[in-house]
Order: structure tokens, then C-alpha cells, then sequence
């Protein structure tokens, strides 16, 4: 696909310029111009009031037989021998494109001694589970859970791949999708069907979080896409479940990273995806030391502390603490702490601050 | 005719614009409460590169333009007019005169260390009672052997106390006039060289004033600035090249004023509707926004001119009684959008008016000002 | 060592808005400036450079206009600059850009390490560094925030969900950084201006060893069907009275109301 603007038609009026989200389009001698900025989101198509742009499906020379592909997967992802909770979220929501789609649901679990997790797979929805077992799985590495992936996807061919949008799945997710030479989306916040293609619709916040977009993957297998977490609701699990259970051999040899330590820095306070209370705020907090004041009323309330991505910005909390449409996707049982607990001081100073 | 600036005064300007907003603009209304000049801040602009923009490599400037150098005082002024003062006291009114009339021995001297900021400047010319009236100045320099004797005072000095360096202006021969007047470079720490009080003022409370004090301080002849008796024409001329820095200096606490409106009258929802749907606000605004960029025409215009080594002592001092004026009017005005608030000190609009009002009176009075530019109309 | 950084000059975004009228972006008047995490990134190189001698090259993909995101980071105090620009990569998603820059990397030669931001402003994907890492078969580390250098080793600290982990590897490796990871220095005016006067070399797809299907819009698999903005937020209600007190009992009362508490 590529928009292409007829410059016999164009009236020259602009439009179009001030449409586009990527700053694509330009005016040269009075006509709208397109540059390599263009995305072919066809946002100008749109607006153009005489017709002028059209998108034009251009050829594609790669082609793969995308009937050989079946089935939706979802990566298994674990925190110290447990499944996340965004691996269930996602068993939850590949059910529904497996269902859609009229195919299977498949967990991918990678890791060491991790066979007795498979009930837990299949009780979130899965029809099967590809377990790959090795020391070397210990804990996550990019090469080795690349490896390993890419030889499942060489194997047997899925049509799609959920991972959780976590530090880990956005390391492994295009690192993935390179080597096997397909599309991905990243940090979705939303997963469809496309009524017209059947290709899953990926859809993502950009332009930090102020427009949406809706992403297909129609050429190219599998669709992957990583998926915030909290996003979708954890699914009911359903313990006398079972599946397809498929051991499949390491290939991996060469691991080129070495975990030397892990340092858990919040246990509590940052773990802001699996947190019920959260206490957060932003650069209406004045100056960074103001967040200890944030600090101290999540501690007493056993919640976590959150900042806005423009407190993140400012460089004021670290990106792990950042909520909203570009950091993490919450869902707290309280977003706002109570209130009876609320120093006057703090209240002091959100009045101050809110004023202006 | 070429209305916008070229690649690299737009570079300078985001430079400049970034600094502004991160380093200075933070502690702005805190240092105007509690008077207080920053040395950080000048140090990091000299750091930066501020004070040698307009001046040669050799001199350890970076050879940009005038205009370029215009652009920083007002994007510095725009956030903390004290500010971007501190720097125009130092290129226009001290580096300045001494690129233009020092020799070689005394630009590497003076020059160098101003230009790469690791020395800030001043210049002293008013005296108790010789303002617009600069003739009748009484400090005096009598001339001994190798060097002058110096004894006399200075009030009203910006980076005084502060600055290591000093263009200084003295009698060497009364019975001449403005003839008998001569520029020294002094030096802080100097024997006999002090500091007077700290000036209170009404605004630009984050630069320095403040009084110099010579008693028969001993001046090393090669520290003459030009020759016997050019001092008058010296300190005109740099007075020429101030007065676009102060021009700037309005520009830019205008900008701010109106940015400031703008913001506001959006936000500011009264009876249902943000004031800016009210068309009392929005024609104030629009009036706000056409003086601003009028005042910035002509203050870009007249550093233009004195890149191209055309005259441009007329319009230098057209660009500074214009924008002073208007910074005068667009603070004003901003103060009633604001209403209520604007004369509060919560919010920086009545800072921005207290500190507009010296543009109208320093490096010659408005009224000077009418008169070069009617002396020069008339002619 | 040889330090490539790859940036991206993106707009804005925290100076984008929302037409509320017409709900489309208002793009006029944002400016385009060096992806903020790509800023770090330079920064982290300039640091191992004077630290550890040799080269920091920034390498950009765009339209000829990023040339001024390249001379804002000469300015800053990278060696060397390169755009690749070409019409043939117009519309490239995050595997063509990334088989682009790896492309143009290869073409600079001996490189021990590349330095990305950890995503850019405008898209937020955090793909094409890893997926440089994979065309070029390089380790990589994400979420850096701490580099340390020894001979051919090197030692990071890489942000977790619930932490950070430690983890060593040998160069050449790929690394992308978080803003924690330093404050970028600010360009000195004669930095600037000794950047502005510099020559910006550009690559076209002729220059390199490329597969022009892997290109562009062509060597994209995947494709925006649609942007749309998001429904706006309401507007939050402002509490204010006399006193901190009273206000905090109006506030408590409001959320006993919509039974928050």
C-alpha cells in the first residue's frame, strides 16, 4: 500500500498537510507533496476534499503461504518460578482471536523445571503447551529465549503471538520477529479482528498517547504484537482443563549475556501492575523531594507509588513507577489512597500546587 | 528583503531557549524575591558560550553574528530579565568596547577570558551626578609616570562587584570637555578599587547593582582604553551597540508577558468561558502580539545593520525606546488579563512589569532617545 | 572504541495537540526535535569516550531535514555524523528501518558497540534497536542505565519490572538507555556552530549492500490501517476551600459518595 497524491487534482489547499499525524506531506509549487515520512496510514486520504490522494495497494513481491500458519500463541512469561499475571491475561484474550479465528491456543513455556506450570496453562484457556526445560532457561536471556522461539515459530508455524509489553517481552519480541523476518506491534492496549482482512488488528496509543492506531500485519506470519499488561481482565481459570502438551528439545549453544545479580529494588512500591492500592502523581507535585510525601502514604497504605509520564520526564521517579497511556496500564482496586490517612501537609501541598 | 533568521541564529536561538528554560527559568521568581544575583548561572552562561558569540575564534569567541548574540539576551530575558542584563552588561557594554578600541596586547588580555566567560564585565560611566549629563563626569584620572592616578565613584553599575573586569570612564583634562574624558580597563583588586552598597531596586532583582569606588588607585598606562580624550566617543558608540541589548531585553520580557496572557486567557474560565472567548481579551491580545512583533522587527533590524557594518545608531536607539515602550505597555496589559492574580506575586506577570520599567531608563533615557533619533531626522 | 549511536528526529509530542473541534492532531507549530532517549544515549557514548578513548558516530534515518538532529548531537560532542536518506526507505516500519541502519552500519566498519535511546516519542515501540542487534547478529541489552567498560568487557545495569539485573557480555554489543542513565550535556555555542558548518554525509540506498525489497514501504510487514484519537478525558474536578481540612472533608466525602473508600 502507498498513498499517492494525483497532482492534477490537487487544489493546493493544504488540507492534507495539517492531516497527516507523521509530517509526511509538504507543499511543493502549490501541489501536496509526499515524503518518505509517509506510513500510508491514509489519515490524508480522508480529508482531502476533491479526491486527489488515494491509497494504491502496491505490489508485494514476498509472499509466503499463509495457510501453513495456524493456531495463536501466547509467550508464557515467569517471575521467579510463577506465571505473570500477563501471561494470563493474554491466555484470557488469545482465546477469544483463537475462538474468532477458529484455531487453537497454545502457551509457550521456556524455563527450568517448569513442566508442573502446564495445568496452570492449559486452566487459563490454552489447547496446548510447547515446554522447552533447560538450566540455561534459568533466567530470561535474550539469546537463548530468541533462539529457542524462533526455532518453535520455524517448527510449527503459528499465526499468531501474544508476549506481555514487560522489559522482557519488548527485548524479545522484535529481536524475534527479525530473525524470522515478520511484523510486529508493540504495546498494544487493544486486539481485534479486522472485519474486512480476518488479520488481527493490533491497536496501539503513538504520539504520546494522543492518537490511536490500528495496526495489520497481512503479508508476513506470524502477526506478533506485545500487549500491555492489565489490559485485559485475568481470565477465570478453569483447573480441569487439559491440552496438547509438546516437549521440544534446546537447540540453544551460545548465550552471549551473563546474568551476574538480580536486585529487587521495590517490591511493593513500584510494582505498580499487580498493585490494588496505587498512590501517584505528577509534576504538579512541585519538585522531586515532594514525592516523598507520595512515598510515605503508599507505605502506610501498603500501596504502590505511580508518577505521570511527565514527572518520569522530568526525571523525578523512574520509568518503572510511570502510569498511564505511555507507561504502565494499571488497574488498582483504588487509584486514590484514603484520604483519612492523608497527612495535612500533603493536602497543603496538592491544593497549593493544583492551583496553578 | 529577508524576514527570517538563518540556520545558524535558529540553532543559537534553541540553544539558548533550552538553557533559558531548564537553568534559568526554575529559580527566576525565587531569586527575584530575595534580590539574588546568581554566579552559577553566569558562570554556566560564560560556559556556554554566551559572552563570545558575536566575537572572532582568536579572541576565544565563536564568530557568529550580532544578531545571534541578540537572540540569546532575549530568549534569557524572556525567562529572568536580571538575567540576560548580566550578559548584555558584559558583551555590549565591556568586551564590546574593548574588541573595538583595545589593542591586541589588551584583547588577549580582557578580551579572551570575557569572551570564553571565565570573567564576567561591567562598565562604569554614570556617576551621582552625571546621568544623561555624562560630561559633567568628577572622577579623575591625573597622569603619573607610567600610569594615572584614579579617584572618583560610579553608581548604578550592573555586575559591579561581581565582574573582574571594567570599562571605566574618567577626566584626564577638564578644560577640554567631553575631549578630556578617557577609558581605563580596571580590574577587581585593584589597591584602592571597592564596592559601595547594593542597590535596591524595583525589578531586575537578579542582577547585580551596585557602586564602584576609586581612591587613588593606581592605573598602568597600557591599560588605557584608545587614546587620551576618546572616552566620550567610546562610551557613545558602546552605548550605541547597548542599546540593542537592552532593546532585546525588552523583546524578550514582552515575549513572556504575552506568552503569559495567552496561556492564561485560555485557562482563566469565567461565567462558563475562558476569558480569551471574551473579545475585550482577544483584541487586547491581538494588539499585545502585533507591538511585540513590531518591536521585534526593529530590534533585529538594528543588529542586522551592525552586522553588515552599516550605521545603526539611529535605529539602535528607535529599537530600544520602541520595544522598552511597548514592554512597558504589554507587561501592563498582561497584569490586567490576569486581574486579581496578575498582582499577586504568585504569578510572574508583576515581575515582568517591574522589570520592564528600566529598559525605558537605562543606556539613556527614552527621551535620549528621541532625541538621536529626531537629531538624526532633522539633520 | 567505536561508538555508533543511532538517533531519530521526531516531533515533539509533549507539545502535541488534540483539535478539539475536528479531534485530529495539530501538528503546526510542534517542533522537531533529537528523541529525548536518544540525547541520553549520545551522552552515554561521549561519556566512554573520554573515559575510554576512540569515536562516537551518530547515524540517523530520514528526510534530509534530521540533518539538524545529527549537527544538535556533533554539537553535543560525537565525532562523526551520517543521515541515511533515501526515498526508497519512505514509510519503513521498525524491521525496515532497522535492516536500513544495520545496512549503513556495516557500512562504517569496525564498530565495538551502538547506543540507542531506548524507544523514540513518536512511535514508543523500542523495536529497532533490538532488531538492528539481530540483522547485525549482536548481543544486545535493553533498559540500561549504568555502563561500565573493561577491555572487551562489559558491565550493565538493565531495568526489571521489579528491579534491575546486573549482566556482563563482551563487545560488540548493542545496548538501549533509559533517561536515568545520565543528563545530557547542554552544546556549547561553539560547539553549535562548529557543528552547523560541518558537512553531513548521506548514505542512499545505492551506497549500501541492500536488498531493495527489505526497503521502505516494501520491507514493512506491517501497516497502519487506521489512526484515530482517543476519547478524551474529562475534565477532573477541582476541590478548594478554606482550609486544608475542610477541603480534605469535602474530598472524603466525594469518594465515600462514588464509594472509593
Amino acid at each position: 500500500m502507498a498513498v499517492k497524491v494525483n497532482k492534477e487534482e490537487c487544489i493546493g489547499c493544504g488540507a492534507c498537510v495539517s492531516s497527516c499525524p507523521f509530517g509526511a506531506l509538504v507543499m511543493q509549487e502549490d501541489k501536496a507533496d509526499i515524503t518518505e515520512a509517509c506510513t500510508a496510514c491514509g489519515a490524508c486520504v480522508e480529508v482531502c476534499p476533491v479526491s486527489a490522494i488515494a491509497r494504491e495497494a502496491e505490489e508485494k513481491t514476498i509472499s509466503i503461504d499463509k495457510n501453513e500458519y495456524k493456531d495463536v500463541w501466547v509467550f508464557i512469561e515467569l517471575a521467579e518460578g510463577q506465571i505473570k499475571n500477563v501471561a494470563h491475561e493474554l491466555l484470557g484474550e488469545g482465546r477469544k482471536l483463537a475462538d474468532a479465528m477458529g484455531q487453537k491456543l497454545a502457551g509457550v513455556l521456556i524455563g527450568e523445571g517448569v513442566e508442573h506450570l502446564t495445568k496452570d496453562v492449559f486452566a487459563s484457556g490454552a489447547d496446548k503447551v510447547y515446554m522447552v526445560e533447560g538450566s540455561e532457561f534459568k533466567y530470561y536471556t535474550t539469546d537463548g529465549f530468541t533462539t529457542v522461539f524462533a526455532e518453535l515459530i520455524k517448527t510449527y508455524k503459528p499465526s499468531v503471538i501474544l508476549m506481555g509489553a514487560t522489559n522482557d517481552g519488548r527485548d524479545l519480541g522484535p529481536r524475534v520477529a527479525c530473525r524470522v523476518g515478520t511484523g510486529l506491534t508493540a504495546d498494544c492496549t487493544n486486539l481485534g479482528i479486522d472485519e474486512q482482512t480476518g488479520l488481527v488488528a493490533w491497536t496501539r496509543p503513538a504520539f504520546g498517547g494522543n492518537i490511536m492506531a490500528t495496526i495489520l500485519c497481512p503479508e508476513h506470519r506470524p502477526q506478533m504484537g506485545t500487549v500491555r499488561p492489565k489490559v485485559f481482565k485475568r481470565p477465570e481459570q478453569d483447573f480441569s482443563r487439559t491440552g496438547e502438551f509438546v516437549r521440544v528439545k534446546s537447540t540453544v549453544k551460545d548465550i552471549r549475556t551473563r546474568l551476574v545479580d538480580i536486585v529487587r529494588v521495590c517490591t511493593t512500591a513500584c510494582n505498580l501492575e499487580e498493585a490494588e492500592i496505587i498512590v501517584s502523581g505528577g509534576r504538579g507535585m512541585g519538585k522531586p523531594e515532594n514525592f516523598a510525601l507520595i512515598e510515605e502514604l503508599a507505605g502506610v497504605l501498603g500501596g504502590a507509588v505511580g508518577a505521570s509520564r511527565a514527572a518520569v520526564d522530568a526525571g523525578w521517579k523512574p520509568h518503572m513507577h510511570q502510569v498511564g497511556q505511555t507507561g504502565k496500564t494499571v488497574g488498582p482496586k483504588r487509584m486514590l489512597p484514603s484520604l483519612r490517612q492523608l497527612t495535612t501537609v500533603l493536602l497543603a501541598m496538592s491544593w497549593k500546587y493544583c492551583r496553578h | 528583503m529577508q524576514f527570517q533568521l538563518n540556520e545558524e541564529q535558529i540553532m543559537m536561538q534553541k540553544l539558548v531557549h533550552d538553557f533559558a528554560e531548564k537553568q534559568v527559568a526554575p529559580g527566576a521568581a525565587e531569586r527575584d524575591a530575595k534580590e539574588e544575583f546568581s554566579r552559577e548561572i553566569a558562570d554556566a552562561m560564560g560556559e556556554m558560550g554566551f559572552t563570545g558569540i558575536c566575537f572572532p575564534e582568536k579572541y576565544g569567541g565563536a564568530e557568529a553574528d550580532v544578531l545571534s548574540y541578540i537572540l540569546a539576551v532575549e530568549e534569557l530575558s524572556r525567562v529572568d530579565a536580571g538575567v540576560g542584563i548580566t550578559l548584555s552588561a558584559t558583551v555590549s557594554l565591556c568586551a564590546w568596547p574593548i574588541y573595538a578600541y583595545g589593542t591586541e596586547e589588551q584583547k588577549q588580555r580582557f578580551l579572551v577570558p570575557l569572551a570564553e566567560g571565565t570573567k564576567l564585565g561591567a562598565f562604569g560611566l554614570t556617576e551621582p551626578n552625571a546621568g544623561t549629563d555624562a560630561a559633567s563626569q568628577q572622577t579623575v584620572a591625573v597622569a603619573k609616570g607610567d600610569h594615572y592616578i584614579l579617584n572618583g565613584s560610579k553608581i548604578f553599575i550592573t555586575n559591579a562587584g561581581e565582574a573582574e573586569i571594567y570599562v571605566v570612564f574618567a577626566i584626564t583634562d577638564r578644560s577640554k570637555g567631553v575631549k578630556g574624558i578617557t577609558a581605563f580597563v580596571m580590574e577587581k583588586g585593584m589597591p584602592g578599587f571597592s564596592f559601595g552598597k547594593k542597590e535596591h531596586k524595583l525589578g531586575i532583582h537578579s542582577s547585580m547593582t551596585n557602586e564602584l569606588i576609586f581612591q587613588d588607585v593606581k592605573v598602568p598606562k597600557e591599560n588605557m582604553l584608545g587614546k587620551e580624550g576618546e572616552g566620550f566617543k567610546i562610551a557613545m558608540s558602546t552605548l550605541d551597540g547597548g542599546r540593542i541589548g537592552v532593546a532585546a531585553q525588552a523583546l524578550g520580557i514582552a515575549q513572556a508577558a504575552l506568552e503569559h496572557s495567552i496561556k492564561y486567557s485560555k485557562e482563566r474560565v469565567q461565567f462558563g468561558k475562558p476569558i480569551a472567548n471574551n473579545q475585550a481579551i482577544a483584541f487586547m491580545l491581538a494588539d499585545m502580539a502585533t507591538k511585540v512583533d513590531a518591536a521585534r522587527l526593529l530590534v533585529y533590524r538594528a543588529a542586522y545593520l551592525k552586522d553588515q557594518g552599516l550605521p545603526y545608531s539611529k535605529e539602535a536607539a528607535m529599537a530600544k525606546m520602541f520595544a522598552s515602550d511597548i514592554a512597558m505597555e504589554v507587561t501592563s496589559d498582561a497584569i490586567q488579563i490576569f486581574g486579581g492574580y496578575g498582582y499577586s506575586r504568585e504569578y510572574p506577570v508583576e515581575r515582568l512589569m517591574r522589570d520592564a520599567k528600566i529598559t525605558q531608563i537605562y543606556e539613556g533615557t527614552n527621551q535620549v532617545q528621541r532625541i538621536v533619533v529626531s537629531a538624526s531626522v532633522l539633520r | 572504541m567505536e561508538i555508533v549511536v543511532c538517533v531519530k528526529q521526531v516531533p515533539d509530542t509533549t507539545e502535541v495537540k488534540i483539535d478539539p473541534v475536528t479531534n485530529t492532531l495539530i501538528r503546526q507549530g510542534v517542533p522537531s526535535i533529537v528523541n529525548p532517549f536518544d540525547k541520553n544515549a549520545v551522552e552515554a557514548a561521549i561519556q566512554l569516550k573520554e573515559k575510554h578513548g576512540g569515536k562516537v558516530t551518530v547515524i540517523s534515518m530520514g528526510p534530509p531535514q534530521a540533518k539538524d538532529a545529527l549537527k544538535e548531537c556533533l554539537a553535543m560532542g560525537a565525532d562523526e555524523a551520517l543521515l541515511v536518506s533515501d526515498r526508497a526507505f519512505g514509510g519503513a516500519d521498525t524491521l525496515a528501518t532497522s535492516y536500513t541502519l544495520a545496512a549503513a552500519i556495516r557500512k562504517i566498519g569496525k564498530v565495538d558497540m551502538i547506543i540507542c535511546g531506548k524507544q523514540a516519542i513518536d512511535g514508543d515501540t523500542a523495536q529497532v534497536g533490538p532488531e538492528i542487534a539481530e540483522h547485525l547478529d549482536w548481543a544486545q541489552v535493553t533498559c540500561v542505565f549504568k555502563i561500565e567498560v573493561d577491555g572487551q568487557k562489559v558491565r550493565l545495569e538493565r531495568e526489571h519490572d521489579e528491579g534491575y539485573e546486573v549482566i556482563e557480555t563482551q563487545m560488540p554489543v548493542l545496548l538501549t538507555v533509559l533517561k536515568s542513565i545520565n543528563e545530557p550535556r547542554y552544546s556549547t555555542v561553539k560547539g553549535t556552530m562548529k557543528a552547523n558548518r560541518r558537512e553531513i554525509p548521506v548514505l542512499t540506498a545505492g551506497d549500501m549492500e541492500v536488498d531493495p525489497q527489505h526497503l521502505g514501504l516494501k520491507g514493512s510487514p506491517t501497516q497502519v490501517r487506521r489512526i484515530f484519537t482517543p476519547k478524551q478525558r474529562v475534565q477532573g474536578e477541582l476541590i478548594q476551600a478554606d482550609s486544608s481540612r475542610a477541603a480534605a472533608s469535602m474530598l472524603v466525602q466525594k469518594l465515600s459518595e462514588a464509594k472509593l473508600v
